[in-house]
């Protein structure tokens, strides 16, 4: 019975080894991963200082105007003026269409007196 | 050792003469001997066995001990294994609005330098180099390259198409480095608050970027500290606004021929500054260098609506009714004397026009009769005036974060004589700068608290110390509201606001003493919507002229005023104020489908 125990924990300890080497490379290659994600994090950072700068620099108010002013004759887009603002019960809303009266209908009931 | 013989002869003779066979004793005594062999050979393999075991023991208690000295000791590596959230940045904050647009930003160049040791065709990269970058002189270039210079900065920052160009030249030479460049995308748009930078210690790996004026040198520390990860500078400024009123002021200072012009828009409850511009302006991307003669005013660099302090004329009016009230010494309706001209010793106090005997204390000011406001300065005396103005702030620096605010000082009079006081009631003999008046403006229109200007957004409404009383304030709002209505500044009546405010044209002074006759400060201080402001808006436009008359017109009413009120027109709605008016006709909802 000994020699099997032996046998039998060697064993063990040699598939926990297995286990632990295995273990040991999966942590590494996830820890290269997380390396090259946060290269890509910073790199895509940096694109991304770079988009808001150009979408800054392309919306500079100086630049939204002269475009409002060159395609004045398609949008129409005039500065702010105080009549264009409006309270809600001013609109017009269309009011809702009821639906056409088609066949008429006959009612007929009795009156009952409760007693 | 004596040896024992195989053979005894004794033994041998005994045991013939038993008769029995001495090979025996032989026998015996070899297995003896063998076996004392036997015993000493085991003794001595144990005893190698033993150490043996014991070096083992040894190695592998040496081996487990270092394996667990590894697998304790927490060996410093670089920690890897991080949650990015990139707490420290090693880089300029930005800076946005009180909306989050971003007034100033980093973008990432290069800088170009070379080492003329490891230059191959030194001739050829001089020659290629002046043709890539105008700027630079062949010549010049190729005798440093041969010089004994080890290294030198070629340019400092470099497009990537001028990178890609200097690449192809092939030198080995010629080497980039990272270069963060502070961009301001708005261009010369709130140039004045900003300042600029420029770059401090100089690396071929990085440079510093320190500011050099404005909000960027006031906020220096803040925004370099990487600890803030970031963070950006929320400014109280609101870009759209800004656009809008520096538009309408540059148009305004042109048709007016003004020299400069500047305006402070503010929030007179929290005192926060909406929009502040300086014109000219300059574009902080490439900030001119200060000049070095001349009055620094005359560079765009100088912001006149910080920096700039101007005998700001009758829109000190307000104070000095507003301390009268406060102090019970008059009602709207008392008359005061304008008889005019008052003499004060070899003085004389004269009116734009001569506005009879009597004026109430309303018309005083609808009208800016300086003799009136004279009076009420009397009546008041030197030592409260100068404690009423100190407690409007506006005699000492402005909180304002800016560098520029706390060193400039208003210029007080030397001596505060009954005649001061009779001159700084209309606005001469203390110089403040725009940016004062608009705080003053604020506290009198916010209902009495002290304001301090902040460029600061998100700080909330102030609860300075009261300086006049929600009565006095209300009053005072409704004398400016007359200003407007049917006095010097009718041209201010923006439909749906209800503007209130006051004018003042102060002639200039000379360097030389005395004043211009020609040449004045027109200021428009006002604030909207009267009955309860929400901002107050300070115009001010250095030696304006509307040439547009028979004769050449200078006062406020003629050249502040209106500029003012165009900006109040369109910068209102942006502000998301309500008029008090009618929408405009055809106003509904367009049924559309698709």
């Amino acid at each position: 019975m000994r020699p099997f125990y032996f046998v039998l924990s060697t064993l063990a300890v040699m598939a926990l080894a297995f286990w632990a080497y295995q273990e040991n490379y999966r942590t590494r290659q996830a820890l290269d991963q997380v390396e090259s994600l946060q290269t890509q994090i910073a790199e895509m950072r940096a694109t991304l200082a770079m988009l808001r700068a150009e979408w800054a620099y392309l919306n500079r108010p100086e630049r939204l105007a002269e475009l409002a002013e060159l395609n004045f004759d398609r949008l129409g887009l005039m500065p702010l003026r105080p009549e264009q603002f409006g309270l809600i019960r001013q609109v017009s809303y269309p009011l809702a269409e009821l639906p056409a009266i088609s066949t008429p209908i006959d009612l007929v009931g009795n009156l009952e007196q409760k007693p | 050792m004596i040896r024992t013989p195989l053979r005894p002869l004794a033994r041998i003779l005994d045991a013939r003469a038993r008769g029995e066979n001495p090979e025996a004793i032989e026998r015996e005594n070899l297995r003896l001997r063998h076996e004392q062999m036997r015993d000493r050979a085991r003794a001595r393999a144990e005893g190698r066995l033993l150490i043996l075991g014991f070096l083992f023991l040894c190695a592998f208690t040496a081996v487990g001990g270092r394996m667990a000295v590894l697998a304790a000791s927490d060996e410093p590596g670089e920690p890897r294994a991080i949650a990015s959230g990139a707490a420290i940045v090693a880089q300029r904050a930005d800076i946005t609005d009180r909306r989050g647009r971003i007034l100033a930003t980093n973008l990432a160049t290069h800088s170009l330098y070379a080492q003329p040791p490891l230059m191959i065709d030194k001739a050829r990269a001089a020659r290629e180099l002046a043709e890539i970058f105008p700027d630079l002189d062949r010549d010049r270039l190729l005798r440093q390259f041969t010089g004994k210079r080890k290294f030198l900065w070629i340019k400092r920052q470099i497009s990537p198409e001028q990178m890609q160009q200097v690449h192809d030249i092939g030198d080995p030479g010629l080497l980039f480095g990272p270069r963060e460049m502070r961009l301001y995308p708005n261009g010369k748009l709130a140039a004045h608050v900003l300042g600029g930078t420029r770059f401090g210690q100089e690396g071929v790996h990085s440079a510093e970027v320190v500011g050099v004026a404005g909000v960027e040198k006031a906020f220096d520390e803040y925004l370099r500290d990487p600890a803030n990860g970031a963070a950006p500078l929320r400014l109280s400024l609101d870009l759209t606004v800004q656009a809008a009123a520096r538009r309408v002021l540059a148009g305004g200072m042109t048709l007016l021929n003004a020299k400069g012009a500047a305006a402070v828009l503010m929030d007179v409850h929290t005192g926060e500054v909406i929009s502040l511009i300086s014109l000219p302006d300059f574009d902080p991307n490439d900030r001119p260098a200060p000049l070095n003669m001349g009055h620094p005013s005359d560079s765009p660099l100088f912001n006149r609506a910080v920096q700039g302090v101007y005998e700001l004329g009758s829109t000190f009016k307000t104070f000095a009714i507003a301390q009268a009230l406060e102090l019970g010494l008059v009602e709207p309706d008392t008359m005061i004397d304008t008889e005019g001209p008052l003499r004060w010793g070899k003085y004389s106090i004269n009116d734009f026009h001569d506005y009879g005997d009597k004026l109430s204390v309303t018309d005083v000011i609808v009208e800016s009769s300086n003799i009136g406001t004279a009076h009420i300065a009397q009546k008041i005396g030197a030592e409260r005036q100068r404690d009423f103005l100190g407690r409007l702030g506006l005699l000492k620096p402005t909180g304002l974060e800016m560098v520029e605010a706390p060193g400039i000082e208003p210029l007080l009079p030397a001596k505060w004589s009954e005649l001061s006081t009779m001159t700084i009631s209309y606005g001469h003999g203390l110089s403040v700068s725009p940016l004062h008046l608009a705080a003053a403006y604020a506290t009198i229109a916010n209902g009495g608290r002290r304001i301090e200007p902040t460029l600061l957004a998100g700080n909330g409404v102030q609860q300075g110390e009261r300086v006049i009383s929600e009565t006095v304030s209300a009053k005072v709002r409704k004398m400016l509201r007359q200003v407007v209505v049917r006095g010097t500044a009718s041209m201010a009546d923006v439909e749906g606001y209800a503007v209130a405010g006051k004018t003042g044209s102060a002639d200039k002074p000379k360097p030389t003493g005395g004043y211009y006759k020609d040449r004045v400060i027109s200021t428009f201080a006002s604030m909207f919507p009267a009955d309860d402001p929400r901002y107050v808006l300070v115009v001010t436009l250095d030696e304006p002229e509307d040439r547009t008359g028979s004769e050449p017109r200078r006062t406020a009413g003629w050249t502040a005023v209106p500029v003012a009120a165009e900006i109040i027109r369109r910068v209102a709605p942006l502000l998301g104020l309500r008029p008090a008016i009618e929408p405009a006709p055809g106003f509904g909802v367009t049924l559309a489908g698709n």
